[in-house]
């Protein structure tokens, strides 16, 4: 899975310029399957992009079935050709993962690119990461016990 | 495509706003950024205007290569004749304007005239429209920006605003984006005050097409793996700027106490590492992997809840070493009211330091201070004063005009103490270990300035085979002496030219490393993006011709080969303590002479400093290009 660690971001926007270059070889933030939300004042920088969902969404409400599981990466993928535009997905999708591509009115979302995510690669600190859910899950739990391993070494260490 | 992009003439005084493409032809000669300003300020501009009057130009310019996923490509260069110096004013900035104003389809503004009540442009999809700005005038830089985002309902808009300092005229006022990003030298943001202009904002949705995206892309990842890979990089990314301060510290690099002495004693608490105790992430510009600033929280304290972004290392100075302020915490809360106020950090610290020495030795005392006791490390004094000169009140007033008003109203005798150069104060670095850096900020074009040159890669204790491979003659490795340093100043003169007009960032450039991107690497960016070829050579010509033009403008202001020169406490005093490379340096003034000569006649100057013709016609300046609009 894509993930995203909000406390690692910096904000610079390299995922959204380089998605958009690699998907639509144009550079226009509008265009980024992937968009960085922030609170400038607060300093608070959130990567916000498909999470492809288990029970997705978008296929539930997609009434030409044009969103279907890619087997391979796990992306859930548009079919251009039975898109009618509707915008269901866009306005159902709870994380705004869909966006509408201002010419043809039709979406377009993260494909995870066949496996390879462009901005995972572009992501110098790392708040962008593809990897497996348990990968994941084992990481944030050793995030997590952290604080109580320091504790537990000294007073290991003590006796 | 980036050829599709505009220069827009606004006219405050009658609201004219016209528009038209940026001719390649100007692209082929200046690429844009800097370079297209500096053809505009000097085409345009009538000679020996007084800068605070309408007839002054506002210039804002994107990169050439703004938007390109590397190297920090979302820098903007703005211009103006500088009220502080009358000289070049010139400043870059970061952040993530410049790329939302190219999507807005602008790459330059030329702001002329003056508003009859404030104003801020909003330039949304090859539209500029002027918006009614009372309700924002008098709001600090953050405040500012917030209303802007939601005047326009529109989270995602982008702008460049002043605060207090600059609608009060402060001479140095800056212009600000973001929490943090500042155009800070020359006092940009006091030119936007005369015109009644709070801010520019802008949202734009044009894309902008490279010529080659999926090389490109490629292309921009090794940029940013071969930045990322430096350890000056990695070291940036970790504690930003303020990483250089443990190096100059202990060396003796650093102007304490004004000029008194060269590092700060007891100065642990301004080690980088303790911005650990407040910082909650770093943060970075536009396309930048480098991430070199810290978001920081204060917690506690008369100022706190507070929350802003940096410190950078020059602010260390400005408010620590410079004025005898030990603590980490003393920088913080200053350079979050210079932030907010929209103050040049550098310049009000060399003010307030200048200030706190005339004080010591009785030049300046309480009457003349309005009872502030300006002693070395008050900082309650300092805070007090940087509120003063934003807003100009009583001895703040004096300081708000700069050393040039200052002085003419303190006294003949303060000048003495005053390190500065053509009216713009130093940052807290020591050159005189340095005869390469005490060159460069002779000679800088904007006054006394460290990013003109930044000759630093002879610090690095490289053999001279590898100097003399990158500046193409032969360069001493010993960074006290005065060989070759000439040539030093002058190549990174014309790198940092072009870098500032392909709008991508000197740290990222052979700025402290040297396998960082430079001539060859900027060649194929602008091959890839656009489709232009450019040599090396060709390049190097553009900041060549981009040095010019800059030295023809402070000609035409009346500068001459004399204001190349350092504050007489360069050749004077030597450094009193450091390491034995920095101890007991001062600057030989016939040495000094020698390397200006050399420098010149590398830029193909004569004596004087006044482009030869042969020089002009080599680099078309001769009347065919200044025809060019």
């Amino acid at each position: 899975m894509l993930a995203i660690e909000p406390e690692k971001c910096t904000g610079c926007r390299l995922c959204e310029t380089a998605c958009a270059i690699h998907h639509e070889k144009i550079c226009a933030p509008e265009k980024a399957r992937i968009r960085v939300t922030k609170w400038e004042n607060e300093g608070v920088y959130i990567p916000i992009v498909c999470q492809q969902c288990e029970t997705p969404i978008c296929e539930i409400v997609c009434p030409m079935h044009a969103i279907n599981r890619n087997a391979e990466t796990g992306a859930m993928i548009i079919d251009d050709k039975l898109c009618v535009g509707c915008k269901l997905c866009v306005q159902f999708c709870p994380f705004g993962g869909i966006i509408v591509d201002d010419k043809t009115k039709k979406t377009a979302k993260c494909d995870l690119c066949s496996g390879e995510p462009v901005c995972v690669k572009f992501c110098q600190p790392k708040a962008l990461q593809y990897l497996d859910a348990t990968t994941l899950n084992l990481r944030k739990r050793r995030t997590a016990a952290e604080r109580f391993s320091e504790y537990l070494k000294k007073m290991l260490t003590t006796i | 495509m980036v050829f599709n992009r505009k220069i827009a003439h606004i006219n405050l005084s009658n609201g004219k706003i016209s528009q038209k493409i940026v001719p390649k032809a100007l692209r082929a000669q200046y690429l844009g950024g800097r370079g297209i300003d500096m053809h505009l300020l000097y085409k345009h501009m009538n000679p020996k205007i007084n800068p605070l009057s309408p007839e002054n130009l506002f210039i804002v310019g994107v990169g050439f290569l703004s938007g390109i996923p590397c190297l920090g490509s979302g820098r903007c260069d703005i211009a103006a004749k500088s009220p502080l110096t009358g000289a070049v004013g010139d400043s870059n900035i970061g952040g993530f304007f410049a790329p939302e104003l190219r999507f807005a389809g602008f790459d330059h503004l030329v702001i002329t005239g003056k508003a009859k009540k404030p104003v801020y442009l909003l330039a949304t999809d090859d539209e500029i429209t002027i918006k009614d700005a009372s309700h924002i005038w008098g709001e600090d830089t953050f405040e500012a920006q917030t209303l802007l985002r939601r005047d326009e309902d529109d989270e995602n808009i982008k702008s460049l605003v002043i605060g207090l300092a600059g609608e009060n005229l402060v001479k140095f006022a800056n212009v600000r984006t973001g929490m943090k990003n500042s155009a800070g030298r020359t006092g940009m943001g006091c030119i936007m005050g005369s015109k009644n202009l709070k801010a520019i904002a802008a949202r734009g949705t044009i894309p902008v097409k490279f010529t080659h995206p999926d090389e490109l892309i490629e292309y921009c990842m090794q940029m940013n793996d071969m930045i990322t890979s430096t350890r000056w990089s990695k070291a940036q990314s970790r504690w930003g700027t303020m990483i250089i301060y443990s190096n100059t510290n202990t060396t003796g690099l650093l102007r304490t106490r004004n000029f008194q002495l060269n590092r700060l004693e007891d100065g642990q608490d301004l080690e980088p590492e303790n911005i650990d105790r407040y910082s909650i992430g770093t943060s970075g510009c536009y396309g930048c992997s480098v991430h070199c600033r810290h978001r920081y929280v204060l917690r506690e304290g008369p100022f706190a809840p507070l929350f802003g972004e940096g410190p950078e290392y020059t602010s260390l100075g400005a408010f620590g070493t410079m004025v005898g302020c030990k603590k980490m915490e003393t920088i913080l809360i200053a350079n979050h009211l210079v932030n907010k106020y929209g103050l040049d950090t550098l310049e009000t610290g060399g003010l307030i330091a200048w200030s706190m020495e005339l004080f010591e030795n009785g030049i300046l005392n309480e009457k003349t201070t309005d009872g502030l006791r300006l002693e070395w490390g008050n900082e309650e004094a300092v805070f007090d004063l940087i509120q003063r000169i934003a807003h100009r009140e009583g001895f703040g007033d004096i300081l708000a005009d700069g050393f040039g008003g200052a002085i003419a109203k303190i006294g003949k005798d303060s000048e003495y103490y005053a390190i500065q150069v053509k009216g713009m104060s130093n940052l807290h670095s020591d050159e005189r270990p340095t005869p390469s850096f005490a060159l460069g900020i002779a000679t800088s074009t904007r006054g006394a300035d460290h990013l003109r040159s930044r000759p630093a890669i002879d610090m690095y204790g490289l053999p001279e085979d590898t100097l003399k491979e990158i500046y193409g003659g032969p360069v001493a490795d010993d960074y006290n002496s005065y060989d070759g340093k000439s040539r030093m100043v002058w190549w990174q003169e014309l790198l940092y030219a072009v870098t500032d007009s392909i709008g991508t960032c000197k740290f990222q450039t052979v700025f402290c490393a040297v396998h960082a991107p430079k001539w060859e690497e900027f060649s194929k960016l602008i091959q890839l993006a656009t489709g232009m070829e450019f040599q090396k050579s060709h390049l190097m010509q553009i900041g060549e011709r981009i040095c010019t033009i800059e030295r023809l403008f402070n000609l035409r202001e009346g500068f001459t080969r004399k204001d190349d020169n350092l504050p007489e406490r360069y050749y004077k005093e030597p450094t009193p303590i450091g390491l034995p490379v920095a101890r007991n340096k001062k600057i030989d003034k016939e040495k000094f002479k020698k390397m200006l000569d050399e420098y010149y006649e590398l830029h193909g100057w004569d004596k004087d400093g006044v482009p030869k013709q042969e020089t002009l016609k080599k680099l078309s300046l001769d009347n065919t290009l200044l025809n060019l609009s």
